[in-house]
């Protein structure tokens, strides 16, 4: 876990309202583990004041500007311009000087993978899924599938085709891939691949349906969730969910930053999840 | 010529602070959050958060707003209870050679009491934070500090079942804070910390929702600071106790605004969220400006202020 003050490497449009950002992050790649995510902070003056949670998407090494010289790691995240906040780090350029800490959370639990491996993103909630994918394609089949209101929001889905993932896209506009919700493409997988183990991110009306079909099936689920956040280190106590057995009498709240931003299906409440803002709304700022 | 090392240590209520900068109560969890990124050795104090009898699962979601210089919280005091803290945290802070101050609240005038007793038993607490000030819950918090009469009789009574400096946290939502500042300090409190949030609101327009699930927050941040220095000041003119200035600090300067106008220690808050090392860049700042301005001892500048 480290504060780093760095500097961006690139920050580039990848689809419309949607970026990429390339900071350097030297280390950090030894620690990041697939769901861990970042506390960014947008600038170094106190508008916005808080820093903005993002997952990461991948760690890599770039090769040095001199010979000699060592390579340049770096992390990168994808995001979507929302609010003033990511509507700032849109106007950033390389080499301006940034804050980054992490990488924090506790991400996926790769022991769970015995069975076939499906990601289910959805738009941004794609990005925790890269890394993991990476990991799951060193001992076996990933599938992912991957949906979008239009074809603007899939993003980088042949990233995950060139590491060996089958992906199958659907939009709801029909503009990529098959026309209707992701869900229904889950559902079909899960008829072919009963024994699979589902790993899901994305915007909350869509893991609820995932949980709904996960648990009839008895499908082992997991899910990264997004949460307005303070502090990301588990100190403001802001970013709560409701657990599983939560009541009014006997209130049971998990932290996204610390106890998250993976969770078992299991753990959480879901019964009002689609009321709560704790859950994945994405940053609206 | 090298200058010499300026001395940056005071005493709050016979606590001896190797510096004046300590966390807000809230904002630094129970201190071990904060460990793996700052030597928490090198703060003046650890503050934990607010404590109660029994555990308390704070408010519904969402708990936090941002605004401009500042955020709303509602979180509600969610915190382990007195028993966990004592069972799990308290080996960790034994540890750390660094004063710890416990804050703590009831929900009522006996909770008060029978906290501050379980406390007064432990070497490992230096001193108690008295929390009369939190604008999110119903039951205690701001109820007790917003009428001095009942503000009086809860530090009379937890004066009475405690062992250890007594600091009390006042809020800046009422008329007169000097009122309250005078009521606390005759019923046996040895110091203040000036000030809790202010109570505040934020709304969605587009759903005409409140941001917060509690409707309203407490406001922290540098929006608020200027008030927390006008309220210092005053309180410092009213009273003889050491006073704790708190809202807003994010560095060195904003820190020293406090220490000029007559606090004799702060608390870092809300930056803390933001950057979990400030405290130890406020820290260095005052080091840095000591030596600059040729002053040997802090002291020199607490209570400096020229009008």
């Amino acid at each position: 876990m480290n504060n780093y003050r760095t500097k961006i490497l690139s920050n580039q449009e990848i689809s419309p309202g949607y970026f990429r950002m390339r900071i350097l992050a030297p280390g950090f790649g030894e620690t990041a583990r697939p769901g861990q995510f970042i506390m960014f902070r947008v600038q170094l003056s106190q508008s916005p004041l808080l820093r903005r949670p993002f997952g990461v998407f991948r760690t890599g090494f770039l090769p040095p500007d001199c010979e000699g010289q060592p390579e340049k790691e770096y992390l990168e995240i994808l995001y979507k311009v929302v609010g003033s906040g990511t509507g700032i780090m849109s106007e950033l350029h390389e080499g301006d000087r940034v804050e980054v800490l992490g990488p924090l959370g506790k991400g996926f639990d790769l022991e769970a993978a015995a069975g076939e491996k499906i990601l289910v993103g959805g738009g941004i909630g794609l990005v925790p899924l890269y890394m993991l994918a990476r990991k799951l394609t060193e001992t076996g089949r990933v599938r992912l599938l991957m949906g979008g209101r239009t074809r603007d929001d899939i993003l980088a889905v042949t990233e995950f085709e060139r590491l060996g993932v089958e992906t199958y896209v659907s939009t709801d506009d029909g503009s990529l891939g098959e026309e209707g919700l992701v869900t229904n493409v889950l559902e079909r997988k899960l008829d072919k691949y009963p024994d699979a183990v589902v790993y899901a991110c994305g915007p909350m009306p869509m893991l609820e349906a995932v949980q709904r079909i996960c648990t009839r099936r008895g499908t082992p689920l997991q899910v990264s969730l997004e949460a307005l956040m303070a502090c990301g280190v588990g100190a403001c106590l802001g970013c709560v969910v409701k657990g599983s057995g939560h009541s009014e009498e006997t209130p049971r709240y998990l932290c996204t930053c610390k106890e998250g931003p993976v969770f078992r299906a299991e753990q959480l409440d879901w019964s009002r999840a689609g009321e709560e803002n704790g859950y994945c709304e994405g940053c609206k700022s | 010529m090298e200058r010499k090392r300026p001395n940056l240590a005071v005493e709050i209520a016979g606590i001896k602070l190797k510096n004046p900068v300590m966390p807000a109560s809230g904002t630094f969890g129970y201190g071990e959050e904060f460990a793996p990124y700052l030597d928490l050795e090198r703060i003046g104090a650890i503050v934990t958060k607010g404590l109660s009898l029994k555990p308390k699962a704070g408010n519904p979601t969402p708990r936090i707003a941002e605004t401009s210089g500042g955020m709303l919280n509602a979180i509600g005091l969610q915190n382990v209870g007195v028993d966990a803290f004592i069972e799990t945290k308290i080996p960790f802070l034994r540890k750390v050679k660094t004063p710890t101050i416990v804050n703590f609240f009831g929900n009522t005038l006996e909770e008060y009491g029978e906290v501050a007793r379980r406390l007064s038993d432990l070497p490992e607490v230096a001193g108690v934070e008295l929390n009369i000030s939190c604008p999110n819950v119903k039951q205690g918090g701001i109820v007790f500090g917003t009428d001095p009469c009942a503000a009086a009789d809860v530090v009379s009574l937890v004066r009475k079942h405690l062992r250890k400096p007594l600091i009390v946290k006042l809020t800046p939502n009422v008329t007169d804070i000097t009122v309250t500042a005078r009521a606390v300090e005759e019923a046996g409190a040895d110091a203040i910390s000036c000030i809790n949030t202010l109570t505040g609101m934020a709304v969605d327009v587009r759903s005409r929702r409140p941001r917060l699930a509690n409707g309203t927050g407490g406001l922290s941040g540098p929006a608020i600071r200027p008030i927390a220095v006008r309220l210092v000041h005053q309180v410092v003119q009213t009273v003889r106790i050491p006073v704790i200035g708190v809202g807003g600090i994010g560095c060195a300067e904003d820190a020293l605004e406090f220490l000029v106008v007559g606090a004799t220690a702060v608390q870092v808050g809300t930056a803390n969220f933001i950057d979990p090392t400030v405290m130890l860049s406020v820290i260095g700042g005052i080091e840095k400006f000591c030596i600059e301005e040729g002053i040997g001892d802090i002291r020199e500048i607490i209570g400096s202020l020229e009008l």
